[in-house]
């Protein structure tokens, strides 16, 4: 028996994990993305990870980044180092792709702000 | 000629963009006034996601979610000012009030019927949680730390301390982390974390950054640059217990300790604030104690959630774009002891009450509880609830089209675990 709380949503569920001869069983969630996040807490935890990527714009210096599908947890620093070697030099719009394929996970790192293309815009 | 406009919003953050797009769908001739270049308020340096579950379904960062807002404000084409600080308001007498806004341009005269206060929160700093020692560098808000980190790129510190579990502090200990800088823990003065259950596993239990309870910063260290802080126990009236003091070696003090709703506008027009929220006391429309000023947002009181935020925005903004000067007839609501807080504080019972939306929160963690809402000995709205945790805000609409005349309204939580 397990007990462990679901980042998923702000309720924040804790929740009951019991090993049972049909496999995992989930207890204490409110909803079935709570089951879906418990097992693979237990099998291959996995997160969403949210940054800047350094900008070669002096007003912006920085750009907010994510990544746009959940990543393997024990990757999240390797993921960082890989963004953290980017320098955007492009007015990225939001969704604009940064990196691709980061760390070959198959998710990409886009923009989360239009900060650079509408600092552009400005006189 | 002076301009006129129907409703000004103060604040361009999430609530007054809510509050300026729904008074100008209602037919409102809008003006927002903003003191930042930008627009979005503190969603712009809170890049970490969650934002937008409720209203989008969606898992949005904050840049994410103000930036849809930002649109949908340009594309209704509402008039705003950027760069703009708002130095004084003063009521007209036919009605409206007169803004003076200074800006780039000068010195600026603003006529409006109505008002929408979305001035946001402050942090609480050093100072105000009686913090001995040296004054180095290196001790900092949560937001301050935030803000160097995601706007400017700066990491304010390699080594550090925070202090308070609220949910900026959470999320600051998790960004320094992922920066490169170490976090040697975060320490919460009271028996209980302030910050969302979540945030205390997808920010510190994720990192193996501890949580240590009742446990205080009671000086800081350090000529030019903070070197050390000393960390002592406290007892259960939050006083540090001498003899339990340590010394940490950290250059960075970072402080997460609380939110006080800005209502410096509102005091100068002499709105009513409660002492419980620090923000102003409202009826079911939003309104404040002065005819025509609405309160929205963090203003109003400490939200956790950015789509409540919206939410009285859009309230505010509706209810300024409807505003006639009708005459009100207030009744406050008494709450019990139970209760932190619960917005809006009174009902104007001359007003359409079919939908009035109430966000409280517990005193202290309770177990299975029961909220009910009362006019003198009648049970007007009850609700069960499995938990509650203070950081935890729980928002509801109730019907109040009936309610019976005279009697006192009442709110109270009673508590249903075993022998209640």
């Amino acid at each position: 028996m397990e007990q462990l709380v679901c980042i998923v949503c702000p309720r924040g569920c804790t929740m009951t994990l019991n090993d049972t001869p049909d496999g995992l069983s989930v207890t204490g969630n409110a909803c079935p993305r709570g089951k879906a996040f418990a097992i693979a807490e237990t099998t291959q935890p996995m997160r969403t990870l949210c940054t800047t990527a350094a900008t070669a714009f002096p007003a912006a210096p920085v750009l907010p980044v994510r990544v746009r599908g959940e990543i393997p947890k024990d990757r999240i620093f390797d993921v960082m180092a890989a963004i953290n070697a980017v320098t955007v030099d492009f007015p990225a719009a939001r969704g604009d792709v940064i990196l691709e394929n980061v760390c070959g996970l198959g998710v990409d790192v886009i923009a989360t702000s239009s900060l650079l293309s509408e600092e552009g815009e400005r006189p | 000629m002076r301009e006129r406009y129907d409703v000004t919003v103060i604040g361009g953050g999430p609530a007054g963009l809510a509050a300026a797009i729904a008074a100008d769908a209602a037919g409102a001739r809008v003006l927002l006034i903003e003191r930042e270049a930008r627009l979005g308020g503190i969603l712009k340096q809170c890049i970490h996601d969650g934002f937008g579950l409720v209203r989008f379904k969606e898992k949005l960062s904050g840049p994410e979610y103000a930036e849809r807002f930002i649109e949908q404000f340009r594309a209704a084409g509402i008039d705003a000012m950027t760069l703009t600080y708002v130095t004084a308001i003063e009521p007209l007498t036919d009605g409206g009030f007169c803004l003076t806004a200074v800006s780039r341009d000068g010195v600026t005269a603003i006529e409006s019927k109505t008002l929408i206060l979305a001035t946001g929160c402050r942090e609480r700093t050093a100072k105000q949680v009686a913090i001995h020692g040296t004054r180095p560098a290196g001790v900092y808000t949560a937001g301050t730390a935030q803000h160097l980190t995601n706007l400017r790129g700066v990491l304010p510190t390699k080594k550090c301390v925070i202090l308070g579990s609220g949910d900026i502090g959470l999320i600051m200990a998790r960004r320094l982390t992922l920066e490169g800088a170490e976090v040697l823990g975060v320490y919460e003065a009271k028996p209980t974390p302030s910050g969302l259950t979540r945030n205390l596993h997808q920010c510190l239990h994720d990192f193996n950054i501890p949580l240590y309870l009742s446990h205080t910063v009671t000086r800081v260290f350090g000529e030019d640059r903070l070197t050390a802080v000393e960390i002592s126990q406290v007892d259960d009236a939050m006083r540090p217990i001498p003899g339990t003091e340590s010394v940490v070696a950290c250059d960075g003090l970072i402080l997460s300790v609380g939110l006080i709703p800005e209502n410096e506008l509102a005091e100068t027009l002499g709105v009513a604030l409660d002492p419980r929220t620090k923000g102003p006391v409202c009826d079911g429309s939003l309104m404040t104690s002065c005819p025509g000023v609405f309160s929205c947002g963090n203003a109003l009181h400490v939200n956790d959630l950015v789509d409540y935020v919206s939410e009285s925005g859009e309230q505010a903004g509706r209810a300024a774009a409807a505003f006639c000067g009708a005459a009100r007839d207030l009744a406050p609501i008494e709450i019990g002891k139970e209760l932190l807080y619960l917005v809006p504080q009174q009902i104007d019972r001359n007003a359409d009450n079919s939908a009035v939306t109430f966000y409280f929160r517990s005193r202290a963690p309770m177990g299975k509880s029961r909220l009910r809402l009362q006019c003198g000995d009648a049970v007007l709205f009850e609700k069960t609830y499995p938990f509650l945790r203070p950081p935890e805000m729980e928002r509801l609409t109730v019907d109040l089209r009936d309610l019976p005349a005279g009697g006192a309204l009442t709110a109270q939580l009673d508590s249903l675990e075993g022998g209640a």
